[in-house]
């Protein structure tokens, strides 16, 4: 009898399991709250996840070797609401690190991804990670357009003295 | 297994026999199905598939459940402050509450209309009605806040609103509570009623594209108390019906002098002959005051104005708007069945329910089918208006709705039970106790053209031994039932807050996806917003100081400030910076008499007036859980005395321990 109950709900279990997909509709969206996978099961669960890229929406990111000014500009307007009260300009960490050098610690493709995908890349991307180890506070998600989000990353670049 | 399933269905079975012949049900868990705990199950992570919006009664505020589950999702405040989040102690929202009495902090919220296009439920707005000092609200159901509180002159216990037409053009408000009206002289003899007392009913118009409210017109009437309503349908479209009680005109101990009369009256207006004279400029403009009071949600702030007049049009003038059908005893729920053909009166001392033929009162009218008039009104026969009687329905119908398949469900107050009847044969098909003493009754859709006949949901009015006890006051009990089949099935009892009156309720998919999840910063227009650190700031203007200050998770900027004086006015502009979803950030300060706290919504700014009454040192800080360094969001404010020089300066990370002064952190 009691073989017989706990084979029914395996039973009941496997139904639900092969159900979960489909009724997506239905199902809170939690990957705001969802707990974050280590970073062994990122990469071992998916080999071809390039660090280096990150993960979002960003490939490749069409850069020049001379600064767009105006582009910068528009971007130090963006950072000034949306991010200078937790990034300072220097390389001191306020609620997340300074961003003196972040050009040449991660590529454009990691940094557009990082800040318009920011729940998924603290979820799975080992570098968001250990940074997240560091500062304890989850990034925001501050809801920057590609275009906001392509500027801020041409200021990051006059800060780090690309002329 | 299967012999103890036997008797247990029979004894099941028994007890909702004993139900059909006591008046009471005797035990509390009587007659659940077996499968009710599956129906009503929504697993962790999944949604309900019902909004139903509930009126709050005497708390003034809405609330927001999800069906199957009966999960409590939201309290939205409307009529009444809501220290939880600011609402009315905030100077943003302050105006909201403003009237021609001026700041009136609480109301009575009965009922709820969703906004509807072509008869249907369209999920933009829900109107509210305020009972106590007259007022409409209506409610964003994209943002799930109080948009616009429209006050209303000429009134008095604002009861049969707010119910709408089939487009939306007009809410309506009828007054319970006859007065004199607002121009005449109100001192006068209560006794002197009959002549110096009128009731009024109320038609504001609502802009289509941005919901905002007008007080189009308002009709005069004989000194009689109306109670409910709804808009015709289809071809009754044209047509309101109100109920009413006190055709006696008593002004003493209603509960006998007001159940006098054998018969009271449902009133028939057509509106649209009624809008048509309005816009002749029938009826006379009078100057009244009533406060108009507007949310900018760019802005984040409301308004209040003060209106100054309204078109008043007398009942007896127009020999073709109103008519009285006589309703037998006191008449509360007045419901116009999906096709607009039946109207079903509930009243509420008869041992029967009259349903009227929308034809036949249309006939009624061409033949001049009436029995005399009532204060220059015609009353119409009631054999020539009715369609027919359920008889023996039950004790105290009260109010119907309807399930889409030709079946009306009504509650019966005295006899603890809802009953379901054909609309057409008049037949009583099932009938199922409710625990106890149900008001009204919600069907999703269940007063438009097209019901969603699943659920009906049954508020009660007496709660007694439902729940664990929790000393005198007890919350208000809530029953759902399924009714897709041929028998009511109680699924699930549920405790609500405040006091229930009406509820409405429409399935999650056509309100979920639009919901708002942050304000655009870049968007937000209020006079005091700081957008970005780099801009928050600290200004004296006289005794005025205002405070420009950020949130983000997890510090203010500026979060130490110095130079504040006692008898300083202090505005405290509070910006969150936050970008995301499910990141409000509160504020409080330690000691401030009649304020609350503040909850500043991501994008939002919302205002906090102080005036320091004596020097010190104020902590403020974030009261809503922000993030792991959520304890840390903190701040100072330093208060000297009024004649003090100590210089204005504010910071945040730069005001550094005094090392001079400063005992060491560990002493060897």
């Amino acid at each position: 009898m009691k073989k017989l109950i706990i084979l029914s709900i395996f039973g009941l279990l496997m139904v639900a399991c092969s159900n979960s997909g489909e009724k997506n509709e239905t199902t809170a969206n939690t990957s705001g709250s969802a707990s974050a996978a280590t970073s062994e099961t990122a990469s071992s669960s998916n080999p071809s996840y390039d660090p280096n890229r990150g993960e979002g929406k960003f490939t490749h990111v069409e850069v020049s070797s001379t600064l767009d000014a105006a582009m910068a500009e528009a971007g130090n307007k963006v950072y000034t609401v949306k991010c200078s009260a937790c990034h300072k300009l220097t390389d001191e960490k306020l609620v997340g690190p300074g961003w003196k050098g972040v050009t040449q610690r991660h590529t454009p493709e990691w940094i557009m991804n990082f800040v318009t995908n920011t729940d998924d890349m603290l979820t799975k991307d080992p570098k968001a990670q250990a940074m997240l180890e560091i500062c304890l506070v989850r990034m925001p998600n501050q809801h920057l357009t590609d275009q906001e989000a392509r500027e801020v990353y041409e200021f990051m670049r006059k800060n780090d003295g690309v002329k | 297994m299967k012999k103890n399933n036997f008797f247990n269905y029979a004894w099941i079975s028994l007890l909702v026999m004993g139900g059909l012949f006591s008046c009471k049900p005797k035990n509390a868990s009587d007659a659940v199905s077996g499968d009710a705990a599956q129906r009503v199950y929504v697993a962790p992570g999944k949604y309900d598939e019902v909004y139903n919006f509930v009126s709050g009664g005497f708390n003034g505020q809405l609330s927001v459940y999800g069906l199957p589950s009966g999960r409590l999702l939201k309290i939205v405040p409307i009529f009444s402050v809501f220290p939880e989040n600011g609402y009315g102690y905030s100077e943003e929202t302050k105006p909201m509450l403003n009237t021609s009495h001026g700041f009136v902090p609480w109301d009575d919220q009965h009922h709820l209309e969703l906004s509807q296009t072509n008869g249907e439920i369209d999920g933009r707005w829900i109107f509210a009605n305020a009972n106590n000092t007259p007022r409409v609200a209506r409610v964003d159901l994209t943002t799930f806040k109080t948009a616009e509180i429209l006050e209303l002159p000429n009134s008095a216990g604002n009861h049969s609103s707010p119910f709408i037409t089939e487009n939306t053009e007009y809410v309506v408000a009828g007054t319970r509570f006859a007065v004199p009206m607002d121009n005449d002289n109100g001192d006068v003899p209560i006794n002197s009623y009959r002549k110096n007392f009128k009731a009024s009913i109320s038609f504001i118009s609502v802009d289509k594209n941005s919901g905002n409210m007008n007080l189009a017109f308002q009709l005069q009437l004989p000194p009689v108390d109306f109670d409910l309503s709804h808009a015709g349908k289809n071809k009754s479209h044209d047509w309101f019906f109100f109920s009413c009680y006190n055709t006696e005109q008593a002004n003493t101990l209603l509960e006998v002098n007001a159940s006098q009369r054998d018969k009271d009256f449902i009133l028939a207006v057509n509106w649209k002959k009624l809008e048509e004279y309005a816009k002749q400029g029938k009826g006379k403009t009078e100057a009244v005051q009533y406060a108009h009071n507007v949310y900018d949600e760019n802005k984040h702030m409301a308004t209040s104005t003060i209106e100054k007049q309204v078109l008043v049009l007398d009942a007896k003038d127009f020999k073709d708007v109103c008519y009285f059908i006589p309703c037998p005893k006191s008449p509360h729920g007045c419901d116009v069945d999906p096709s607009g053909e039946y109207i079903v009166g509930s009243g509420k001392l008869a041992a029967l329910i009259p349903v009227f033929s929308f034809n036949k009162i249309q006939q009624a009218i061409a033949n001049k089918k009436f029995i005399g008039n009532y204060d220059g009104i015609p009353v119409i026969e009631y054999e020539a208006a009715l369609y027919g009687e359920v008889k023996k329905p039950g004790l105290g119908p009260l109010h119907t709705e309807f399930d889409g398949r030709g079946n009306a469900i009504t509650t019966m107050f005295v006899s603890s039970e809802i009953v379901k009847w054909n609309i057409k044969d008049l037949k009583v098909i099932d009938r199922e106790p409710t625990y106890y003493s149900p008001g009204h009754l919600c069907i999703p859709g269940g007063d438009t053209k097209k019901p969603n006949g699943k659920y009906v949901i049954v508020y009660n009015k007496i709660t007694k031994d439902r729940y664990l006890p929790t000393g005198p006051e007890l919350a208000q009990a809530a029953q759902l039932f399924d009714i897709s089949g041929d028998k009511m099935k109680l699924l699930l009892d549920f405790p609500t807050v405040g006091e229930p009156h009406y509820a409405q309720a429409v399935a999650a998919s056509l309100i979920r996806d639009k919901s708002v999840k942050y304000f655009d910063i870049n968007k937000n227009q209020n006079p005091y917003v700081t957008k970005g650190e780099a801009d928050s700031k600290v200004v004296r203007n006289g005794k005025r100081v205002d405070i420009y200050i950020t949130q983000i998770r997890s510090h203010f900027s500026p979060d130490n400030i110095e130079g504040i004086k006692v008898g300083d006015e202090v505005y405290w502009h509070v910006t969150n910076l936050e970008q995301d979803w499910d990141l409000p950030h509160g504020f409080a300060i330690k000691g401030v008499p009649n304020n609350a706290e503040l909850l500043v919504m991501p994008g939002e700014t919302q205002t906090y007036k102080w005036s320091p009454e004596k020097p010190g040192i104020y902590p403020f800080y974030c009261t809503d859980f922000c993030s792991a360094l959520h304890q840390e969001m903190q701040g100072y404010v330093r208060v000297s005395p009024a004649n003090s020089n100590v210089p204005l300066t504010f910071s945040t990370g730069k005001n550094i321990p005094d090392a001079a002064t400063a005992p060491p952190l560990l002493d060897k």
